[in-house]
């Protein structure tokens, strides 16, 4: 009895998390500039329009650099402060580890309002920089979540055999750890750099002249006629982390079978 | 009293983390420092007077409206939380207990997908289905059920509730899933050898269970929500304008970025100190092992 009402209720639940998303496309191939039902008819314009855009490009292609930047960086100091707290013990341990976790659960804005102030203070400009720094903090725990259970995974006698062979610790991360891990490492590149693609706040108090692209989407939400152009962009937007989201999924999977573990706990 | 000299592994461990401990050192804890030092400071147009006042908190603790927009973004927050929360659980409960072991890496995968769409996008789309003329006021006039659109569901606190929790429930039913799939499933056979009945056993096992995973959920919510910025810009409408708007404000359009600042402090500690209360009462839960 009980089963049954949880199963629809989990069948409700996800087409609820599912239906602001599915409108989206709907949108974007409607031929009228209103947002609104009923529909009028089928149309490629608003992704015709997104090519003449010429804004939309240099939003594209910063937001592109400050997310391969930031998820790059993220993963390494993720690689760091994962190899450390899983493989030995020191004191301040639990400390440091919480004040790197900490942007986790922050609101965005406080973030956002202290590097601002740090730049205003400091007299920089805001750059891509300004933006990449933020990023990278904020990625770094997801970072490391994902990380932790890759080397939770990982058998540490494979490495203790290597260094016993003579191995330095350096040669040892690149030809042992590296490659068992390199499933988690991907896919926490992947993560961070969606995460940084669809950051707005940190972006928006950060960005100069220089926006990224949901800075841009913001600039466009105000304008009604470029709202189906925004959906379009929207659509191919939800495609692309789609995408990347199954690739990181498919090499978890992979890194899961390869080390020989059940899976019973997804990304998480 | 412990020797301070460190074995080799300690010594490593610390080199090893303290170059991305020193990088949240630096762009996280410093830049709140000085958030803190600018709070203490005020702002004459362009000038900067660096004389330590408490103004600015006594303006952001005062003001009617600053407090208003205060204990609102709590009080959305709150309710925010609650309602993930209570849908998030039977849903993780679904996945950790009802849903054959070979779907769960699947569900997870699908409850994950609608959180990485685009966020801002996510929130501009409920403008659109609770809008003037929008999904919901569409179809119940086409059905004829309702003559003249309904206003009362876009702009205002209510939309900011709906908006809000819809974008934060994947957040919330992970940390309770990660946690139920912990909950030693032997205490329930045995619980059920001595006779209790699915209820009881549910109160009396699974729910302390999974309690952790209920106080991560409930932190993991409220802790950001209360300093959103796009929800209630978009679909607040004025009544439903909450705190980082006004924070922003200050920052850009106002230029005075130490009163921002005593409010972005304010509400951060206003949060902190809810979620601490309500860590502190959850604690017995927090050092329970029995989830082994």
């Amino acid at each position: 009895m009980s089963k049954r009402i949880l199963t629809t209720f989990m069948i409700v639940f996800t087409l609820f998390l599912y239906a602001p998303t599915l409108l989206l496309p709907i949108f974007a191939f409607n031929d009228s500039s209103i947002i609104a039902f009923p529909l009028s008819g089928f149309t490629f314009e608003w992704f015709y329009s997104l090519t003449e855009a010429d804004e939309l490009r240099g939003a594209a292609l910063n937001s592109l650099i400050i997310a391969a930047a930031s998820s790059v960086l993220a993963t390494c100091l993720a690689l760091l402060a994962t190899s450390a707290t899983v493989r030995y013990k020191f004191p301040g341990k639990g400390l440091m580890i919480g004040v790197i976790m900490v942007p986790m659960f922050l609101p965005e804005i406080i973030i956002g309002v202290s590097l601002l102030t740090v730049v205003l203070l400091a007299g920089l400009k805001l750059s891509i920089y300004t933006i990449i720094m933020g990023h990278t903090l904020i990625c770094t725990p997801f970072a490391i979540a994902i990380l932790r259970s890759s080397f939770q995974q990982l058998d540490p006698s494979l490495e203790e055999a290597s260094l016993d062979l003579g191995e330095t610790r350096f040669d040892t991360f690149r030809r042992i750890t590296l490659p068992l891990i390199m499933p988690g490492v991907t896919s926490s590149l992947l993560i961070a750099f969606t995460i940084s693609l669809d950051e707005f706040v940190i972006a928006f108090f950060l960005s100069g002249t220089e926006p990224t692209l949901p800075v841009y989407i913001w600039s466009q939400l105000r304008f009604p006629q470029r709202i189906p152009s925004v959906m379009a962009l929207g659509t191919l937007l939800l495609l692309l982390s789609i995408g990347l989201l199954t690739l990181s999924e498919v090499l978890r999977r992979r890194s899961v079978r390869r080390l020989g573990q059940h899976d019973t706990s997804g990304a998480w | 009293m412990r020797q301070m000299q460190l074995d080799p592994d300690a010594r490593r461990g610390l080199s090893l983390i303290s170059i991305p401990f020193a990088f949240s050192i630096l762009l996280l804890a410093a830049p709140l420092m000085i958030l803190l030092a600018m709070s203490v400071w005020t702002q004459d147009f362009l000038t900067l007077d660096r004389t330590p006042t408490l103004d600015n908190f006594v303006e952001a603790w005062t003001d009617p409206i600053y407090r208003t927009l205060m204990l609102r973004s709590l009080k959305i927050s709150i309710i925010v939380t609650l309602v993930t929360v209570c849908l998030a659980y039977p849903a993780a409960y679904y996945m950790s207990f009802v849903a054959p072991n070979n779907r769960k890496a699947l569900l997870i995968f699908l409850i994950t997908i609608p959180f990485w769409t685009s966020y801002l996008m996510r929130i501009f789309l409920w403008k659109v289905i609770l809008g003037f003329n929008g999904v919901i006021n569409g179809s119940l006039m086409g059905l004829g059920l309702i003559d003249q659109p309904l206003d009362f569901i876009l702009y205002n606190q209510l939309a900011v509730v709906v908006t809000l929790s819809h974008a934060w429930l994947p957040f919330a039913v992970l940390p309770i899933f990660v946690v139920m799939e912990k909950v030693n499933r032997a205490y329930l056979e045995a619980a059920q050898d001595l006779g209790d009945t699915p209820f009881w056993r549910f109160i009396r096992i699974t729910l302390p269970l999974s309690m952790p995973g209920v106080v991560a959920a409930t932190l993991i919510v409220f802790v950001p929500t209360i300093g959103d910025y796009v929800t209630p810009k978009l679909v607040g409408g004025p009544s439903g304008l909450m705190i980082a708007n006004m924070i922003e404000v200050q920052f850009k359009n106002a230029n005075n970025a130490p009163l921002g600042a005593a409010l972005a402090l304010s509400a951060l500690l206003l949060v902190t100190s809810v979620a601490g209360i309500f860590v502190w009462l959850n604690r017995r839960y927090l050092t329970s092992e029995g989830a082994a």
